[in-house]
């Protein structure tokens, strides 16, 4: 299925209004720059920019399939073919380190604006490719959009604050929230702002719902599967995990753990500062592990389950029409397997025919001894060895019990990006495989 | 001009609202402590504590959200069937028949939306790291609710009994399947045999429990429907009065101390 005009003349509309939008939103941002008369350089490059996009604007409404903007065939399918969980993964990692490492240089207005800018041609330019516009457009999926925006939007809002406040620590001063402590009247300057919201968020609300219409298939059949069947969009991470562990780990158990994890926060983070304003450098360990969960495992992982993920849970690069029958060689292994048959050259430990319960579950303790082995040391090793080491000052203000606490939730969270990695590497199905028990790890 | 002043002269009025307009700073005191919607909030504030940079009022969003949620909700209610002969219907005629059909836009956007609020106002409160002392309890408080807006999304998914409803809840029942020992295909499941009969088995499971049934069937919709309307916003509405009842009492909004 590639492009053909009906698709085009569908979306064509859609891009005419989305660049004009551009257009006019970098009209208005050259306006307030060019007034306040120390960016006319900017200013000069923002009405430039939102002329080009009035000329992308009439492209696309000119009522000819060939003339609406989109990325060139090379580049799209260069993308396809690169792109895969690994690259994804490392990729988003990549990009989210940069931003972080780099955060003093991105938080510059110009700056964040261009990047902001460059993603939304980007996406427009990605909106007439086909295969992209079925999967983004689809009713359910637009939230995941306007989340991505919202949380780069709010990021940016909060690490602009956390770098200056950050700075003034550093010179002695106090922080932001601390000088603007004067104290007014609730009414009217918050039940004002609170209407405003109000009125905002139903304006928008409205919107949403007469542009967009509900998504309603076809009546529910239990015989039909649809492939791929899809969780709501909120649980896809969750689904993603399926990919490296089995349900009751990806399923409950970690979800369990979240939620755990999330409860026992307050009680485990002992570091007093940077309560009740913006910072970084303050807290900085916190911040790293509440990112890396936020960012890493779960918003990208929503991304990626929600949008490339097709039939079969097999990968799709953005822009790759959703076929069926796209075969993915599964040679993966279990670790057992690799120890005993591959490493050592011999077959699996197995019980004799007319052995006893006991037996066959000594038996199976000794197939899986590697894995047990090695999920024991990292469970019950690593703790107290990180606590003679790298942990050595958290473990000496936490105390025994929230100090273990701490470092079993974030080895237990580490066990996805490590299996994730140890997939990728060794082809590596299970670490731990009793299918006798249903215990699969 | 004088007929306001009229009715604001009238006995009615006045036995609403025992006090003059808000225009004065004695009034604008009185105002927030004699009114009950007003009366969460306190008198005065910290200018930086209704910073829209500080607070980006994503915890009042999600709140009115979840109001917009119970109107809507309501007015559908009277609506729609929960029932395998008319649920699709139902909706199919809000869609294609029925006037302000609109209301399901709204209530299907509004959750999606309450979702990513309630997100984002977590992400606030943890970069400003208000989940410190003296707010550990409420931040627990929170996360219990971030539980229910998704069981909430969750159960009013099906609904609609189209594919994407059936299909979404079946992946996402079918991880309870493998609940360790309370999942009849969960690891240690064997271990609640008694006396050589299994008392996990697909008709018994923690999926069951779930779901009513041993796949998503009426008895599911019925169940999804009771938690999704009733049982789930009751226990919200509860633990939001306790979560900005211990906003208050815990020090209001944080800031830098």
């Amino acid at each position: 299925m590639h492009s053909n005009g009906f698709f085009l003349s569908d979306v064509a509309g859609f891009l005419g209004g989305y660049y004009t939008f551009l257009a006019i939103m970098n009209g208005v941002a050259a306006m307030i720059l060019w007034r306040r008369q120390q960016r006319t350089g900017w200013a000069v490059f923002w009405a430039s920019f939102a002329g080009v996009m009035m000329i992308l604007a009439s492209l696309a409404l000119s009522g000819s399939a060939s003339m609406v903007p989109v990325l060139p065939e090379a580049i799209r399918g260069l993308v396809n073919q690169l792109s895969g969980p690994v690259l994804y993964t490392l990729g988003t990692t990549a990009f989210l380190v940069l931003l972080f490492v780099f955060r003093k240089f991105f938080v510059q207005p110009m700056v964040a604006w261009t990047v902001f800018n460059a993603s939304l041609l980007l996406l427009g330019l990605s909106m007439a490719d086909e295969n992209f516009a079925a999967i983004v457009m689809k009713p359910d999926n637009v939230p995941i959009v306007g989340l991505v925006y919202l949380l780069a939007f709010f990021t940016w809002v909060a690490t602009k604050q956390a770098v200056v406040n950050d700075e003034r620590i550093k010179q002695g001063l106090p922080v932001v929230e601390k000088v603007n402590d004067e104290k007014v009247l609730v009414w009217p300057d918050l039940v004002y702002t609170e209407l405003i919201c109000m009125v905002a968020v139903s304006a928008l609300l409205l919107v949403w719902a007469i542009f967009l219409p509900a998504p309603l298939e076809e009546p529910a059949s239990s015989v039909k599967t649809p492939n791929p069947s899809k969780a709501p969009w909120y649980f896809l991470g969750l689904q993603e995990m399926l990919v490296y562990f089995d349900p009751w780990y990806a399923g409950v158990v970690l979800p369990s753990l979240v939620v755990f994890g999330l409860m026992a926060m307050p009680y485990l983070d002992f570091n007093k500062r940077g309560n009740g304003y913006y910072s970084i450098e303050e807290r900085k360990f916190s911040y790293l592990v509440w990112q890396f969960g936020f960012f890493e495992l779960w918003i990208t992982l929503i991304i990626l389950g929600t949008f490339l993920r097709g039939p079969n849970w097999n990968f799709f690069g953005p822009f790759e029409y959703w076929t069926p029958y796209k075969v993915e060689v599964l040679n993966n292994v279990d670790l057992p397997q690799m120890f005993w048959v591959q490493w050592l050259n011999q077959p699996l430990p197995r019980a004799p025919q007319d052995a006893g319960l006991l037996t066959q579950i000594g038996y199976i303790f000794l197939r899986e001894a590697p894995g047990l082995i090695v999920m024991g040391a990292y469970l019950v090793l690593l703790p107290p060895l990180l606590a003679i080491t790298v942990f050595r000052g958290f473990y000496a203000k936490m105390g025994f019990i929230r100090y273990m606490v701490m470092a079993n939730l974030m080895l237990l969270m580490l066990t996805l990006p490590l299996k994730m990695i140890l997939r990728w590497t060794l082809n590596l199905k299970y670490i731990i495989s009793i299918p006798e028990f249903s215990l699969n790890f | 001009m004088a007929i306001g002043e009229t009715i604001r002269n009238s006995q009615i009025w006045k036995s609403i609202f025992r006090h003059p307009m808000p225009l004065d700073r004695r009034n604008r005191i009185v105002v927030m402590l004699t009114n009950f919607f007003l009366h969460l909030h306190p008198v005065s504030i910290k200018k930086q504590g209704i910073a829209l940079s500080f607070t980006w009022c994503m915890g009042g969003v999600t709140f009115f959200l979840f109001l917009v949620e119970t109107v809507t909700g309501v007015l559908l209610m009277f609506y729609y069937r929960p029932t395998l002969e008319w649920a699709y219907n139902d909706i199919l005629a809000l869609r294609d028949v029925t006037s302000l059909g609109i209301l399901r836009e709204l209530h299907r956007w509004g959750a999606h939306a309450m979702v990513i609020t309630t997100w984002l106002h977590m992400y606030r409160v943890f970069l400003t790291g208000s989940y410190k002392p003296p707010r550990e309890f409420n931040w627990v408080v929170g996360v219990i609710l971030l539980l229910l807006t998704l069981l909430l999304s969750f159960t009013g998914y099906l609904l609609p009994w189209d594919q994407l409803a059936i299909w979404a809840i079946t992946v996402g029942s079918n991880m309870a399947r493998a609940t360790p020992i309370l999942g009849y295909e969960g690891p240690g499941q064997q271990l609640l045999t008694i006396g050589g009969i299994d008392m996990i088995t697909d008709g018994s499971d923690a999926r069951f429990g779930l779901l009513g049934a041993r796949f998503v069937g009426e008895e599911t919709l019925n169940r999804f429907y009771v938690l999704h309307c009733i049982a789930i916003p009751l226990a919200v509405a509860l633990l939001l009065a306790i979560h900005f009842w211990r906003v208050r009492k815990d020090g209001g909004i944080s800031g830098p101390l």
